[in-house]
């Protein structure tokens, strides 16, 4: 039983269906990247498991309980944590005010979390009592990811973590994605830089007009001559 | 070279005509700000019926306080009106969150244009100026009791031998240690608790305080609070200083939205700057400095008109003049807040 699935999942905003009834899974300690060319519903389907959209039909469940009919707060409360592509820090706050935002629904001592973020992210330690609106884009995406973390969460879903941000800021952020996956949690993405991110996914889901193309082991994926043509550029 | 006692004279002369007016007016005006400022930030509309929730806190406090007063109860030498001033933010409080119930929350779950709230506001407004008309009437009304003066004009003519006397008014006292009190309080607030905290970061970015797990209800419910509290306070001190009428309540709405904007909406800390750059440029603009330059220049140089910039009748321009202006060199205000 996989921990988060949303199954067959199909719905839009409103007008046409993004979703054709695709299937997406992941697993504690594991990275399930989804990956398609633009317009595919990467996005869309990674918002629909977080309940930011409705579903026609198909349904979400997290550790065996079916959690579709669930607000995202409510998810989030459930231990889903979610990173927007844009917009994902409080840029009028503190880096410090950041991270405790996070853990907002939290009653008990923070401290502890407080402390792995800050090891997981040494910079953001030594920037506490900065602005996070006056970061670098790479830092802004370490507040970003701190304040998801900060909930305790079992799932970690990102939004293209890395657009925008350098090659090398980019490495450093896959290694971090790594270590918090070492953690035991679950990670899902999306992303844009489709060959790197799918060297450290175990599982890849290739997305086209919102239905599974390709479902496989991020290495199997990277090998499959058809992936590497249509999606990978060779 | 004018004598040092002249230019003490003219010294005083502007701190009793301008200096201590304005401080205290402005003192109201930052507050006012602060309310609008807040549901700005919060609720993301303009809210034309402040100055109405002000005039609503206050008629309640003054029904309060004349119960008090024929009851025998009183204050000593502060006036009534203080111990009446919680009666009259409940009821404040009670009403903003009534009306939230009944017409923004509509406007906000059904995800309306900000221009929408802003319109729904002027028919909030309407409302109450009708409620408080035809409960307290449009008519001056007197509610202050307890000692007048701080400071006589006599008095400190008699102390000091200047032939200026300064005149500072148990209202305008109260009204500055007042302010500084709540706005040392309300920064407390906003940086320090958590749920101060929620609210900052629902104001800076509402979908990640959503996601957060910040509950957007309580956000909204403490900002009408706050802004009731902070709105009935101001309209008091400003009732007690001048006297209350509600039409007086409803033009007090230009100033403080000047005040507000030209701090940069949004931005706490300019509201009450801004509250400050209007009193002043109000009353500076409005005072006739003849007497004053009669102590500073020598005789051949003394002027024979009132040197008066602006007719006290026009200081309503000021405000309007302030806004034009700000809203096309720097529609961010001076603290860069949002813009409208």
């Amino acid at each position: 039983m996989t921990y988060l699935v949303g199954e067959n999942m199909t719905g839009g905003y409103g007008g046409a269906d993004i979703l054709n009834g695709c299937t997406i899974g992941v697993d504690k300690g594991e990275i399930a990247v989804i990956v398609g060319p633009n317009g595919a519903g990467k996005s869309t389907a990674m918002k629909a498991m977080l309940g930011l959209l409705k579903l026609r039909q198909g349904q979400v469940s997290l550790d065996g309980k079916d959690i579709t009919g669930l607000t995202p707060q409510a998810r989030v409360a459930n231990g889903i944590a979610f990173v927007p592509q844009t917009r994902n820090v409080f840029v009028s706050m503190t880096v410090e005010e950041n991270l405790e935002m996070g853990a907002f629904l939290r009653r008990d001592d923070i401290s502890e979390t407080l402390h792995q973020v800050f090891d997981l992210f040494p910079i953001l330690k030594e920037k506490r009592r900065q602005i996070a609106g006056e970061l670098s884009g790479g830092q802004r995406q370490q507040v970003a990811v701190g304040r998801a973390l900060m909930t305790h969460p079992s799932v970690l879903m990102l939004d293209e973590p890395t657009a925008g941000v350098s090659p090398i800021v980019m490495d450093e952020l896959f290694d971090r994605i790594l270590e918090i996956r070492d953690a035991g949690i679950a990670i899902l993405m999306v992303e844009q830089n489709a060959r790197q991110a799918l060297n450290i996914a175990d599982r890849g889901y290739v997305l086209v007009i919102g239905e599974n193309r390709h479902t496989d082991t991020g290495a199997a994926l990277l090998a499959d001559p058809e992936v590497r043509r249509s999606f990978l550029g060779g | 070279m004018p004598d040092p006692t002249e230019i003490l004279n003219a010294l005083i002369l502007l701190a009793n005509f301008v200096v201590v007016p304005a401080l205290s007016y402005g003192s109201q005006l930052a507050l006012g700000a602060l309310g609008v400022t807040l549901i700005f930030g919060i609720l993301r509309f303009a809210n034309f019926a402040h100055g109405e929730i002000m005039a609503f806190g206050t008629m309640v406090t003054i029904l309060a306080t004349w119960g008090l007063q024929s009851a025998g109860i009183s204050l000593g030498p502060l006036p009534t009106a203080l111990l009446a001033m919680p009666v009259g933010i409940v009821a404040a409080a009670l009403f903003c969150v009534f009306t939230d119930r009944v017409v923004y929350r509509h406007y906000r779950d059904n995800k309306s244009a900000p221009v929408v709230l802003v319109i729904a506001s002027v028919g909030v407004m309407f409302i109450m100026n009708g409620i408080v008309r035809f409960i307290i009437g449009p008519n001056d009304q007197q509610f202050a009791d307890g000692e007048r003066f701080i400071i006589k004009a006599r008095d400190f003519k008699e102390l000091t031998g200047l032939s200026e006397g300064l005149t500072i008014k148990v209202s305008q006292g109260l009204t500055i240690c007042i302010a500084v009190l709540l706005v040392i309080a309300l920064f407390w607030f906003l940086q320090r608790t958590r749920t101060g905290k929620a609210m900052r970061a629902f104001s800076d970015n509402e979908d990640l305080a959503l996601l957060s797990g910040i509950n957007p209800d309580r956000v909204v419910l403490v900002t009408w609070i706050i802004a009731a509290t902070l709105a009935t306070i101001a309209g008091t001190l400003y009732g007690l200083d001048k006297s209350f009428k509600p039409f007086t309540y409803f033009q007090l709405l230009l100033p403080i939205f000047a005040a507000a904007i030209v701090g940069g909406i949004g931005q706490p800390i300019g509201a009450i700057v801004g509250g400050y750059v209007v009193a002043f440029s109000e009353v500076m603009l409005t005072y006739a400095y003849k007497k004053f330059l009669i102590y500073l220049l020598p005789e051949s140089w003394q002027p024979d008109t009132l040197v008066q910039l602006l007719s006290t009748d026009y200081k309503f321009a000021v405000s309007f003049l302030i806004l034009v202006i700000v809203l096309l060199v720097r529609p961010t205000g001076i603290f860069r807040g949002k813009v409208l």
